[in-house]
């Protein structure tokens, strides 16, 4: 029986080894010819969340203007950090691209220096859809405007509870956003996810909460949304100010774009742009991403990195001011 | 209700809803059997093709699939000790010890009887409960969590087979492995030695096969355990069974209640249902020495309530638009895409769809008993096969598994890791189910604690918090008696041998 066990070992070492050949095989293909065989859309997230939804819908469109099939991949982990580590590490031919999201791309690199990419490691193409960050109370609170959240928080600092998905997330840096404009001081109560913070919050176990427009929408009846982080009035939500109209100068928010790998070709980064964007273009695309909380947005190569850039500054300032404290 | 019944029912008996259903349950319990394939990535592989489908129809199809893939994990968990899904984790504890005594058709047909039982009285919930149901889920808060964990992990207790020492420890080991990852308030990397793909904490799956079935195939490779050449088929095994499981209502209803609840809370899966109902069956045993040596009635609790886990999980999905375990999120991901998006009015507006998927989800459940009865005379023929045969087969499909549930060479290595450790602490007295119930059982015990601690620090209370809401209270007089209750027995009946062995040590 001492055989059996060696034939299981060398199995298990046989496939190991084919599979890491497999991992570093595949040329590079030629630039001029892009693309020339399938592309892998990698998702680094689970499926059905609002990075998949997005990427089911441009998947016809980009088949069609690219010539070639586009499959998608989902990458979970680590709030996205182990799909964009793996994305770094492609050939940068522009047939594995993966989709982004900012803040994580910027924040997760800078929360941990295990993280397995850098921002700049990270070749945006387009950013294509962005859901603004809102700040809610129940229904039911006394709370019925920024203004007098902001002054009961100046009242009792540190007694309100916030609830939002995850720490060094988007809705934590709005809060700190917030907090550093307004100075003020809240307890922030960081949540596995939206879902259970919206759970949380309904429940009556936070009195204020950070979500996504897409998920703010969807309560809508349920919560008083006292302000929106989109630049100007949110269309879906009409009636809500913006945080720059009730003079806090920021747009919390997620932006959803799709990057390659580092020293990615340009005439590959140009071609996946312009397939990108003209999605947006397409009749219904636009109206479709308003009914579901959405807010499309138009960044080629070049403006996505200078937003990027721009956002890192941004937060690695608040994020300094709240170590310095 | 009734006014769509009409509706309801034109949707059910087309042809080719009634066929995708029975093609979903069947699919499903195929992928739930293979380790590491769960109803999780089942139902994930079907999302693209639901895009094209009616609502109705990519409803009733993902109903199918997902009773079909809770159910089917019972079937490897069975036959080799490994859960298929980790719902089935407590099926393992008597199924595959009825297997090794040759009753691995009786094994296959009791868990086929009490899932669907089990998932009818979930649906039924479902059908008639969601309404109210869903207002309790938002009672639920974190000190709430903290304290389900609490008590779940009192049941070390009860699934440390021999020594009471060595299972404390094995829970200790688990509680050390659920804290790798990024910690879930503080947002800080946890023993992750520089490896990214650890951020996300250690694959539940993985560490599942790695416990559970290495140590059983290395077994089997040395001889321990001998291939069966015939799986004994006993006639009118079914119906014995059956008048055997339906004579026991209050044991069903309490496994079924255990898993209605544990899905409505977001967060706590099947697993964790199976697990508190495996120990509640132990607990109110009269004979509790049988367990783990192949008592049905043990797989009969595990399986009654992982399926009324299941309608009790997308309570909160079709109530509240939160979905109460992984596959629900799935299912809010196709609903989303066929331009429906679940929240507080989905029931008012969609509720000829809504009735339409809880009728189909208790016809699935019927559908599922018949595959499952038809099936489990002839799935057991597996292990008839030679073992060196068997064994680098079942070693193949894990690693398949292991690696595809992430896309994660890294799993790979730790499935290998993990299973060689897991042979030398088998061998060293150790059970692994302490170790898997730390695993998950910590990190919801760790962000229960430290989202309560952050929340009474801001109302200047941390201690009304933790002990005086209405089901903490029920919960931590629960985790008491869980304790205290073995400790007085044997203080009482100090002759009596069960209960000295169950404090071991």
């Amino acid at each position: 029986m001492k055989k059996l066990t060696l034939i299981v070992v060398s199995m298990l070492s046989a496939v190991l080894v084919l599979a890491a050949c497999g991992a570093d095989a595949g040329g590079s293909g030629n630039a001029e010819n892009y693309p020339s065989e399938s592309i892998t859309y990698s998702i680094p997230f689970d499926p059905g969340g609002q990075s998949d939804v997005e990427a089911r819908r441009q998947q016809p469109y980009l088949e069609e203007s690219l010539g070639q099939d586009v499959m998608i991949q989902y990458k979970p982990g680590g709030g996205g950090s182990v799909g964009w580590s793996e994305l770094i590490g492609k050939d940068p031919d522009g047939h594995f691209i993966s989709g982004i999201n900012i803040p994580h791309i910027i924040l997760q690199p800078l929360a941990n220096d295990d993280t397995g990419y850098q921002t700049e490691d990270i070749v945006p193409a387009a950013i294509f859809q962005a859901t603004p960050i809102g700040i809610a109370v129940s229904k039911d609170s006394d709370i019925e405007s920024l203004e007098a959240l902001v002054n009961k928080a100046k009242e009792s600092p540190g007694s309100i509870t916030v609830a939002g998905s995850g720490r060094y997330s988007g809705h934590h840096i709005a809060l700190l956003q917030l907090q550093d404009l307004a100075g003020i001081d809240m307890q922030y109560v960081p949540f596995d996810g939206a879902a259970p913070s919206i759970q949380a919050f309904l429940g009556g176990n936070a009195e204020v909460i950070f979500g996504n427009s897409s998920d703010l929408i969807k309560y809508e009846d349920d919560m008083n949304i006292l302000a929106i982080g989109s630049e100007k009035t949110f269309k879906p939500l009409p009636d809500v100010p913006t945080f720059k109209e009730l003079g806090y100068d920021m747009t919390p928010g997620i932006d959803r774009g799709v990057a390659v790998p580092p020293e990615t070709n340009q005439e590959v980064i140009d071609t996946l742009e312009t397939a990108f964007l003209d999605i947006l273009d397409e009749e219904g695309v636009e109206d479709e991403m308003y009914n579901e909380g959405f807010e499309p947005k138009r960044m080629g190569h070049e403006e996505s990195l200078e937003y990027i850039e721009q956002k890192t500054e941004e937060y690695s300032r608040i994020l300094e001011n709240v170590e310095g404290d | 209700m009734l006014e769509f019944l009409p509706e309801v029912l034109s949707s059910l008996t087309q042809p080719l809803n009634m066929l995708l259903l029975c093609a979903g349950v069947l699919v499903g319990i195929i992928v739930g059997a293979l380790p590491g394939l769960t109803a999780t990535m089942a139902l994930a592989l079907l999302l693209p093709f639901t895009f094209t489908m009616e609502s109705d129809t990519s409803l009733i199809t993902m109903g199918g699939l997902y009773i079909g893939g809770i159910y089917g994990g019972c079937i490897s968990a069975i036959l080799i000790n490994t859960p298929g899904t980790p719902s089935a984790i407590a099926t393992t504890f008597d199924g595959y010890p009825m297997t090794k005594k040759g009753q691995a058709s009786k094994a296959l047909a009791a868990a086929a009887i009490s899932s669907g039982i089990g998932g009818i009285i979930g649906g039924l919930a479902l059908l008639f409960l969601t309404p109210i149901l869903a207002d309790w889920a938002l009672n639920f808060g974190p000190p709430e969590y903290f304290w389900v964990a609490i008590l779940g992990l009192t049941m070390i207790a009860t699934l440390s087979s021999g020594s009471m020492l060595k299972g404390l420890i094995g829970g200790c080991i688990g509680l050390l492995l659920g804290t790798v990852g990024i910690s879930p308030v503080g947002g800080e990397s946890r023993y992750t030695f520089g490896f990214s793909q650890l951020q996300s904490g250690l694959e539940l799956i993985v560490i599942l096969i790695a416990f559970f079935c290495i140590p059983e195939v290395i077994s089997m490779i040395e001889n321990k355990v001998k291939s069966q050449k015939s799986v004994k088929k006993e006639k009118g095994i079914v119906k014995t069974l059956f008048f055997y499981i339906i004579k026991k209502p209050f044991f069903l209803i309490r496994s079924s209640v255990i898993g209605i609840i544990t899905g409505i809370i977001p967060g706590a899966g099947g697993n964790v249902a199976s697990l508190l109902s495996y120990d509640a069956a132990v607990r109110f045993s009269k004979d509790k020495k049988s367990f783990g040596k192949g008592n049905v009635d043990g797989v009969v609790a595990a399986e009654t309530s992982n399926n009324a886990e299941v309608g009790g999980s997308l309570v909160p999905l079709l109530s509240l638009g939160i979905p109460g375990a992984p596959p629900a999120a799935i299912i809010l991901g196709a609903l989303m895409m066929q331009g429906i998006t679940p929240g507080p009015d989905l029931m008012s507006q969609q509720p000829g769809l809504v009735y339409t998927f809880l009728i189909a989800f208790v016809a699935a459940n019927v559908v599922m008993i018949i595959f499952g009865l038809m099936g489990s005379g002839y799935i057991g023929k597996v292990l008839s096969i030679q073992v060196s045969y068997l064994a680098p087969s079942i070693v193949f499909l894990t690693i398949i598994g292991s690696y595809a549930i992430r896309n994660n060479f890294l799993d790979v290595a730790l499935l290998i890791g993990f299973g060689l450790l897991a042979y030398v602490m088998k061998n060293a007295g150790f059970n692994p189910a302490p170790i898997v119930l730390g695993l998950i059982l910590g990190p919801i015990a760790e962000r229960g604690l430290a989202q309560s601690m952050l929340l009474g620090e801001a109302s200047g209370n941390v201690f009304a918090l933790f002990f005086s809401r209405p089901i903490s209270v029920v919960l931590i007089v629960l985790c008491v008696l869980s304790i205290l209750l073995p400790l007085l027995s044997n203080l009482f009946g100090a002759k009596n041998e069960d209960s000295q062995e169950k404090l071991g040590a």
